[in-house]
């Protein structure tokens, strides 16, 4: 994206879009670490039965939901004036998680 | 309730958000934004502690295993569902130009955490010397 000329001045000293980056790339980080250990619980026994690979497939459908997201975000944030995060995305993200650990519930319990 | 019954119907709709108030300087919404992942993370680092409880500690016994596994992850659960109430809240303060909201949450959150973590401490420690 060619940014209008003059946005070099105009640009925020603070850099609040690219911290802003950085904490959506920590927070995928944070979602792939509690994937792989989901994904490890789900095929924990070896045995390679059918649920525990669904349970496996399951996990990694909702962390690519999570990546999708974040990238679709992280792209709006290099935008001059990049628009507020729609809840649409809020709720997404935040239910990724929930489903996380829906999953983790399902196997622990 | 009716109070959460209307906050959550801001969650699903974007442009209901949009017609109160005034839109703030952009790089309040962004500090929102990461309060809010601040938060998911938050959320996803108690749902990853549940997990690791349950792979990593095998030798406690199961009720204490499950338990303490079951504690986090619900406690992970609300931490997320909580972070984008509370981002649509303060988000609405902004643009209506109000304080923005206070919540016991953190507290309540701290208080667990430290419960949680002083039992699991103990459940260890027995579990090695019995």
């Amino acid at each position: 994206m060619a940014s209008p000329p003059g946005a070099e001045a105009a640009r925020d000293p603070g850099l609040q879009p690219e911290r802003t980056k950085l904490a959506w790339r920590r927070t995928t980080l944070s979602a792939t670490v509690a994937a792989v250990l989901a994904a490890r619980q789900c095929v924990a026994d070896g045995s390679g039965d059918p649920a525990g690979l669904l349970g496996a497939a399951l996990t990694l459908l909702v962390w690519v939901a999570f990546l999708a997201v974040a990238h679709r975000r992280m792209r709006a944030l290099a935008a001059h004036r990049p628009p507020a995060l729609s809840p649409r995305a809020a709720v997404a993200a935040a239910l990724c998680t929930v489903a996380l650990a829906c999953c983790a519930i399902a196997l622990v319990a | 309730m009716s109070d959460f019954a209307r906050d959550l119907r801001l969650w699903f709709a974007p442009r209901r958000i949009r017609q109160e108030g005034e839109t703030p300087d952009y790089r309040f919404s962004l500090a929102n934004e990461r309060t809010f992942l601040a938060w998911v993370r938050t959320a996803l680092a108690l749902v990853g502690g549940g997990f690791a409880v349950d792979q990593f500690l095998p030798d406690l016994r199961w009720v204490a295993r499950v338990s303490l596994a079951l504690a986090l992850l619900a406690a992970g659960a609300l931490c997320a569902l909580r972070a984008v109430n509370h981002w649509v809240r303060c988000e609405r303060a902004m643009r209506r130009g109000e304080d923005l909201p206070v919540s016991r949450f953190p507290a309540l959150l701290s208080l667990a955490v430290g419960l949680i973590a002083t039992i699991m401490v103990l459940a260890v420690l027995l579990r090695r010397h019995a």
